[in-house]
């Protein structure tokens, strides 16, 4: 079966000056208010939950009961908290929400604010997007200046809403959550240490929710139209859409909107135009840099959703697919990759910052022609020490890349062994 | 004490912001972009300065300052070129690009130019993937690049 693009966060991407508040509101932006303000918000999370929507900024946790993690309603301020850092080399999709429908993540922020009763919204982006940080400061000034957000949501609702656009420094790691808040609060971002039972973030102390930009755009359609419209598309435990990236020599890279469940070939066929310049494919890296890579043959039995992906010994991810075609050394790439963790490690737990050094000594030392096999079980066995032992998942990520490229391309390698 | 100061603008600017935010330690980051802003990079006098008006001390701005790459801890050139390395630049044709850039401007990563016109940055992913190779250039973001393309832009600066 053909792939089909779904067109519900992307509805208006290719709508010229989408970003402008008057296009945005010919073309169905803000609609979901009115049906927001009918509802209860607990209803609201309710609706999200039935919606099956699923964290896209990597980790696909259920969005709804994320919600539900918030506490009761108390004098104490609350926080959303949006998640557009970005960072995950192969991921490029929040930036097409900025550039194209910056209203949609405003809508989406609304609804969210009501339905965890906060009142003060903080997106957090990565510094390098300075245009993309332009263009949504834009957008919402605007809504401002409509009295769409500010002290009475579209001038008539008495619920008030803020949002703060915060640029980040340039550290990959504030895209983790918890890190992403220290950042916030002017400190270096490092991640925080997790309770033991499951609770909602802290802000300063107060309670707080983070969600990713393409997650909080995809809650006014839910809003509107009612869980059934999303779990239309996708699959059982995946229902919905995702914004897939896709990069490298295929003949079509970008973003698309498609539902959970797609057979991976057919995307990169069909909709990237396959590969470019009769280059024959390699690898595929699903969804961002961290996520177990996977060979030509393996991608011939990928789908795009994350039970799938977790089936054949990968993650979905963000949906950044990286391809790689033949003729590129993986040794190549596994030191690409792991000159970018060990510039990225934030320092603060001993295996990630100094087994990511490690892993690079060694990658450059077989690439210097004087390994052995015995540099290839280092790699493995400091990948092993890396993996579960630190505050976050960042070195974990680490072995999931590293160890599967050195276990499926072995031979190359040993190849520069012989040299 | 510090003999840097915000300009009238930038400190007008700084007033703005912190009411946006529950504390003061929140405007680390804002308050680090607008002295790059007003002077190109963030000197230790600045450093001071702002350590003064967030309650901090020296070294805790330091320190903040040194962990986020996009902070300039020396000056640059007028023009920065930032160039992503990662993955899917270097498959599409980053390692030539930094050929050329050595080539032509005669500088490697971390270098300045003598004429200080140009710095250059071999930079970690940009989130610009499918737009591979690329170069930021003061921020603004030059895709499918080409050395043909790179060298039209390096010339429209000179």
């Amino acid at each position: 079966m053909a792939v089909e693009l779904v067109k519900i966060v992307s509805k208006n991407f290719d709508i010229p000056d989408s970003h402008k508040l008057e296009v945005a509101l010919k073309n169905g932006r803000y609609e979901s208010i009115d049906k927001l303000f009918s509802m209860k918000p607990e209803d609201v999370t309710e609706e999200v939950c039935k919606s099956g929507l699923r964290g896209k900024g990597g980790g696909g946790a259920p969005c709804g009961p994320k919600w539900k993690l918030m506490p009761p309603v108390d004098e104490r301020p609350r926080y959303l908290i949006v998640n557009g850092d970005e960072s995950e080399p192969g991921t490029f999709k929040d930036r097409q929400i900025f550039q194209y429908d910056p209203h949609i993540l405003i809508e989406g922020i609304i609804c969210s604010c009501y339905a965890i009763q906060a009142h003060e919204a903080f997106i957090y982006i990565r510094g390098e997007y300075k245009w993309f940080i332009d263009r949504l400061n834009e957008a919402i000034d605007e809504a401002y200046e409509a009295g769409i957000i500010g002290p009475k949501v579209m001038n008539k609702y008495d619920f008030s809403v803020d949002i703060t656009v915060h640029r980040g420094g340039g550290a990959y790691i504030c895209g983790e959550k918890s890190a992403l808040i220290e950042s916030i609060e002017g400190k270096r971002g490092h991640p925080r240490l997790k309770p033991h039972g499951k609770e909602c973030e802290w802000f300063y102390g107060q309670p707080a929710t983070v969600n990713n930009v393409e997650t909080i755009s995809s809650v006014p359609n839910i809003v509107l139209n009612g869980y059934e419209s999303y779990t239309k598309w996708g699959t059982q435990k995946a229902p919905g859409t995702m914004l897939f990236a896709m990069s490298g020599p295929v003949k079509n890279p970008g973003v698309y909107e498609l539902q959970y469940g797609e057979k991976m070939l057919d995307v990169i066929n069909e909709i990237g135009g396959g590969m470019k310049d009769g280059l024959k494919l390699k690898a595929v890296i699903p969804g961002g840099a961290s996520c177990p890579i996977l060979t030509a043959e393996e991608v011939e039995k990928a789908y795009l959703d994350y039970e799938s992906m977790w089936d054949i010994g990968s993650t979905l991810g963000t949906g950044g697919m990286m391809i790689i075609p033949q003729g590129v050394s993986m040794v190549d790439v596994a030191k690409n990759l792991i000159e970018f963790y060990h510039h990225e490690s934030c320092g603060q737990c001993t295996p990630c910052r100094e087994g990511t050094g490690w892993i690079d000594k060694t990658i450059k030392k077989i690439l210097d022609g004087i390994g052995s096999q015995e540099d290839i079980e280092t790699i493995l066995d400091v990948c092993e020490t890396m993996n579960g032992k630190t505050i976050c998942v960042f070195a974990p990520a680490v072995k999931d890349i590293i160890k599967s490229i050195v276990q499926k391309y072995r031979h190359e390698f040993e190849e520069h062994f012989k040299k | 004490m510090s003999k840097f100061k915000y300009t009238d603008e930038k400190e007008k600017e700084f007033q703005r912001i912190a009411k946006k935010y529950p504390k003061i330690d929140a405007m680390m980051l804002p308050a680090l972009w607008l002295v790059q802003e007003q002077e190109g990079w963030v000197s230790p006098d600045a450093m001071i300065f702002l350590a003064d008006k967030l309650g901090k001390t020296p070294i805790e701005v330091y320190e903040f300052a040194t962990f986020y790459t996009m902070f300039n801890l020396k000056p640059i050139g007028t023009y920065h070129i930032e160039l992503c390395k990662t993955l899917s630049c270097m498959i599409m044709g980053a390692p030539e690009l930094k050929k050329f850039i050595k080539d032509t401007l005669g500088i490697g990563p971390g270098e300045t130019t003598a004429d200080g016109k140009f710095h250059f940055s071999e930079v970690e992913c940009q989130g610009a993937c499918g737009g591979a190779p690329m170069i930021a250039l003061n921020h603004t973001y030059h895709e499918n690049l080409t050395v043909d393309k790179l060298k039209k832009i390096i010339e429209e600066c000179k």
